[in-house]
């Protein structure tokens, strides 16, 4: 079998035109039929930032100056690599994450999706997110890498507190912030997301809110809430060990939360994931897949992946680690053509367990068929169905089961973890059973 | 006058020949002090200076074997030495009985003492009289023991000698002439001990004639030759191949070994009426040779040495491993302990939240920490010990309970048991005497403290111009946990408290459960005075409120007397838990962290549909000194 390859200037035009007439085709819908060994999004660690922020505990450096040639030259020869060795034939989404994938120049963020154009099939439509820090992203480059391909955009706008935005160690104001939103919206119309952060140290809810509703007066049709957790390794962390901050207040985060719950839903916007908020249909296509338990690739230093290699024979899934250190990932990949630090492959219940986690997350949680793509034989309602723990989460309203899936409800998506320590056991219980009962019959 | 080399060296080869000790020629005495005074430094230099042991050896505290006993200063098993020692021409035994230095063993002490006519009273010339010094005196002074008073460490910079001289004379009642001022440290001084012991102490009354007749004053096992029964001989003659009977149980032996302590086992010929030495003879437990029993040749029974008792545990603490997995290791370890120590009362017990553990009585606090320091040290066992509960009584009304019990008294060692109001008379509670000296700065906050727990004033007295004597009387339970704690603390640490039991005291007691959601949770049934029911119960629910994690649903933990809810706490519902970012790259890390988390949920005892982790529990029931 062939698959149209495009020229990649003439993917970039394509897709130029998609993004004009894009709409979503509604998360969770009929995808290409494809079989689902040979579909993968597509992830791209760039790891360097311009300075540490006092939260982020992620795989960054600040270096004091990038080869960016060398960088690019091996980001292009991995994602080939584990094009090759999944069997990949349709690249669904690509992701640049970080770090500060908008530091790079767009000419690297181009010559990976040349290269992934050339190896795959990457539709004209398909999804391709950067990750924006307010400041690093003046308009005209933001132009450029909507010239190279990219279409969907990622702001790290985090506040629009300037004490705040200085706690955490921002570079940008909230003036900064809301022009390259404005700059954004302008590039990317119905593709900009951007970040908000809550429960900081100090932070009160009614000033959180007002920030949540100024937001909503600028921003696009995507916006995430992400509650800070406390990293160990970081600044903020070591300040609040030392009492130099005042520790976090869960009671109030989980305040703000539910409340910008409320307002989001409000303004029209549908929580498609615990952080996750979109209207006009504009979800992230690439972090969905994530929580479908779909497979994806993950390039550059310490990216993470999970995928069937098939191109090199293999028949189980496995999580995959790409090398932490740039500098060391580096020389791998000139070596080997890849930095895979780590194969785990997963099992059948691993799997299911993913699954069920990541699923959960969804406003639409895990339907029949999507389980049963992963589990044709045990169904949601054998697992699950007959439990009296998962029975009192259902009578407690946390939880739903019925003719469309296994779900959270509102007040059940903010303790998710705690259901989920009913779930998984459950699970493994029916798994047991389930290889018990298989054992007898041969 | 001096020591008899020739002798020891001979006791090295051969079997020495007891009979040349005549009784007039024999001295029976104990070293009591307070800790820390310098009771086993005195022993030390008393062995080196009879040639018992090689002075040039390190010798120090060589009756003090255990490690716990050298670490913390105190004996708790006692050891026995006989010293020959050559004065004016005469072959002298001197056998110096060691006792337990804590008023735990009070009981042992006791026992120990009856084999002896004197005692050392040791002092420390700086600290002076302590709480301790008080109540080991009037042991002796109970049982009409000569009492020699010695003041030690008069080498110390700030050592008093002469304050010391008038406390004894004021709390004693003995001339300070009689005083011997020493430093065991340095040996100045010491050998006057000994001549005082032959001058000062009567020789035994004993009769060689009689028949048999010999207290069982300490026991020990050993792993080769059985129980090794420390024996005071008050009548006749005990040799190999002997039948003998034990009054307590009845049974009979065949003597396989006699012999002296030098400490170590020292194999003779015979012991005679009067003197002291050790018996081995197919016992196979400690409990077949108890302290303060009597032992007689058979078929020639004799009239058993008073003052006998079992031993009787007054504290009770839980004691579990902290993980399930270490039961059998624990559970040997907690055997071969008490092999060596059966005062140790071992009951099974199972608590639903710690696991299958035992419910163990100890003679007393120092004696619990002691046993559960044995453990760490000597079998390397961590342990769970849950909050020290002493034996209360109940009265029965109830002719159907009286039935049941088949007695109408009947003691509560687990708070399950405890009867209702309704079928009981009355309900009582263990009381002691204590005794507190202290300089009399702290008084007042003593005084305060003391009132506190109950503690009734019986006398007061001051014991020279600035120390001050007082005594209590205190309900046991409310010095179990951390009176000893509090005093050391409020007094900068120059009080001491020693006590002694004084039988039972009515009182009110109630029974409190404490509820989650309004299910009883058993393990944290507590039997408490009425007065104190509301301070306990309050930190029973804060300690639990802060252990125990949020769940999906409000909990409210409740202390109740009856249907009286008397404190209460409230944990929150979760409101949020759910990990704020999930992506590709966090899913490993994640599955693993609620991989555990699920694991260790599964472990969780639950109480209705709460679940209470096992750290809960044990922040709870584990003993808190400091509240």
């Amino acid at each position: 079998m062939t698959l149209p390859r495009v020229r990649a200037c003439g993917w970039v035009a394509a897709a130029k035109a998609a993004q004009r007439r894009h709409q979503a085709e509604g998360a969770g819908g009929p995808r290409c039929p494809a079989p689902r060994s040979q579909r993968a999004s597509l992830y791209i660690h760039w790891p360097y930032c311009e300075k540490r922020c006092g939260y982020c505990n992620f795989n960054k450096y600040i270096p004091r100056g990038v080869e960016e040639a060398a960088v690019r030259s091996c980001l292009v020869t991995e994602a080939q690599t584990l094009l090759l060795l999944s069997g990949v034939r349709r690249v669904e989404s690509v992701f640049f994450g970080g770090g500060t994938p908008s530091l790079a120049s767009p000419h690297t963020v181009a010559a990976v999706l040349e290269a992934v154009a050339q190896a795959a099939y990457l539709p004209a439509d398909a999804e391709v997110t950067l990750e924006a820090n307010p400041t690093s992203s003046a308009g005209s480059r933001l132009a450029a890498f909507g010239t190279v391909g990219v279409n969907r955009l990622s702001i790290g706008l985090q506040s629009l507190d300037d004490a705040e935005l200085q706690l955490l160690g921002r570079t940008h104001s909230a003036s900064d912030a809301l022009r390259t939103l404005a700059e954004a919206r302008h590039l990317f119309p119905g593709r900009v997301s951007v970040d908000l952060m809550l429960g900081l140290p100090a932070q009160q809810v009614g000033p959180w809110l007002g920030q949540l509703q100024e937001l909503l007066c600028h921003c696009d049709d995507h916006v995430s809430l992400y509650q800070l957790s406390l990293e160990r390794g970081t600044a903020l962390f070591a300040q609040v060990q030392q009492g130099a901050l005042p520790a976090p207040d869960p009671e109030l985060a989980a305040e703000m939360y539910q409340k910008g719950r409320v307002v989001l839903r409000e303004a029209g916007f549908r929580q498609y994931e615990v952080s996750n908020f979109a209207r006009n249909g504009a979800l992230s296509t690439h972090n969905w897949n994530y929580w479908q338990c779909g497979q994806y690739l993950g390039v550059g230093p310490g990216a993470h992946g999970r995928f069937l290699p098939q191109g090199a024979g293999g028949h189980t899934r496995e999580a995959r680690i790409q090398t932490l250190e740039p500098d060391n990932w580096m020389k791998e990949v000139k070596l080997f053509g890849h930095g895979t630090r780590k194969r785990v492959p997963l099992g059948e219940l691993e799997l299911l367990e993913e699954v069920l986690v990541m699923g959960l997350r969804t406003d639409l949680g895990i339907t029949h068929q999507h389980w049963q793509q992963f589990e044709p034989q045990l169904t949601l309602w054998d697992v699950f169905g007959t439990s009296k723990e998962v029975k009192e989460l259902l009578e407690q309203g946390l939880l739903l089961l019925d003719h469309r899936g296994l779900r959270c409800s509102w007040e059940g998506l903010a303790v998710l973890d705690s259901l989920l320590l009913t779930l998984l056991p459950q699970l493994q219980e029916a798994w047991q059973q389930r290889i018990s009962t298989l054992v007898p019959r041969g | 006058m001096g020591t008899n080399l020739d002798l020891f060296q001979l006791v090295g080869q051969e079997k020495i020949d007891m009979s040349r000790f005549p009784v007039e020629n024999i001295r029976n005495f104990s070293i009591i002090a307070h800790v820390d005074h310098g009771k086993s430094t005195l022993a030390d230099r008393l062995l080196e200076l009879t040639g018992t042991i090689d002075k040039t050896k390190n010798n120090k505290q060589v009756l003090d074997k255990l490690q716990v006993e050298r670490e913390r200063g105190i004996t708790v098993k006692a050891q026995t030495a006989s010293l020959f020692y050559n004065c004016e021409g005469k072959q002298y035994l001197l056998n110096l009985i060691d006792t337990p230095g804590h008023v735990d063993f009070s009981y042992e002490v006791s026992r120990s003492l009856s084999a002896c006519q004197g005692v050392l009273l040791v002092v420390d010339a700086n600290e002076g009289i302590q709480a301790q010094t008080v109540a080991n005196f009037f042991l002796a002074f109970e049982a009409q023991l000569s009492v020699i008073p010695v003041i030690n460490k008069i080498d110390l910079k700030n050592a008093d000698p002469e304050r010391v001289e008038k406390q004894i004379e004021k709390a004693f009642d003995i001339p300070s002439d009689e005083c011997i001022k020493i430093s065991a440290k340095l040996g100045t001084n010491v050998e006057s001990v000994l001549q005082a012991v032959i001058e000062r102490i009567p020789p035994p009354k004993a009769h060689c004639k009689n028949p048999l007749r010999a207290l069982v004053f300490d026991s020990t096992f050993d792993q080769y030759r059985g129980v090794i029964a420390n024996i005071a001989l008050f009548d006749g003659v005990v040799s190999k191949g002997d039948k003998i009977v034990s009054a307590h149980t009845q049974k009979i032996y065949e003597v396989n070994e006699v012999g002296a302590l030098n400490p170590n086992e020292q194999p003779t010929h015979k012991l005679y009426a009067g003197q002291v030495g050790y018996l081995i003879a197919g016992m196979k437990d400690v409990t077949e040779a108890q302290i303060g029993d009597t032992l007689y040749l058979h078929k020639q029974p004799v009239e058993p040495l008073p003052g006998f008792k079992s031993a009787k545990p007054m504290v009770f603490a839980g004691m579990y491993p902290i993980d399930q997995s270490e039961y059998n290791n624990l559970k040997s370890a907690i055997e071969k302990l008490t092999l060596n120590d059966s005062s140790v009362t071992v009951y099974r017990d199972t608590s639903l939240a710690l696991g299958a553990g035992w419910r163990l009585g100890f003679l007393g606090l120092l004696h619990m920490e002691v046993f559960n320091q044995r453990l760490e040290q000597e079998y390397n066992a961590s342990v769970i010990l849950t909050t020290p509960t002493v034996p209360y009584k109940a009265v029965l009304s109830s002719a159907k309970l009286i039935k049941e019990y088949r007695e109408k008294e009947i003691t509560i060692i687990n708070p399950a048991q405890f009867p209702d109001k309704s079928k009981v008379t009355e309900y009582l509670e263990p009381v002691v005497l204590g005794t507190i000296i202290t300089p009399d700065e702290y008084t007042a906050k003593i005084m305060m403290l003391c009132q506190a727990r109950r503690g009734v004033q019986k006398n007061m007295m001051y014991i020279d111009q600035n120390r001050v004597m007082l005594k209590y009387l205190f309900p046991l339970n409310e010095i179990v946990v951390d009176f000893y704690d509090s005093l050391k603390s409020l007094s900068s640490g120059y009080a001491s408290f020693d006590y002694e039991d004084a039988g039972y005291q009515t009182a009110e007691l109630v029974k409190m459960d404490i509820l989650l959601n309004g299910n009883i949770v058993e393990e944290l049934v507590t039997v408490v005075h009425k007065d104190k029911a509301h301070s306990v119960g309050k930190v029973i629910c804060e300690r639990l409120k802060d252990s125990l994690p949020r769940q999906l649903f409000e909990i409210a933990i409740q202390a109740a007397i009856g249907s009286k809810i008397i404190a209460r706490e409230t944990v929150k519902a979760y409101r949020k838990n759910v990990l704020a970012k999930c992506y590709g790259g966090d899913i490993t890390r994640k599955m693993k962290l609620l991989r555990r988390q699920a694991e260790g949920k599964k472990k969780l005892r639950k109480v209705g549909n709460i679940e209470v982790p096992k750290d809960a529990f044990i922040k709870v029931l584990k003993t808190q000194p400091d509240k």
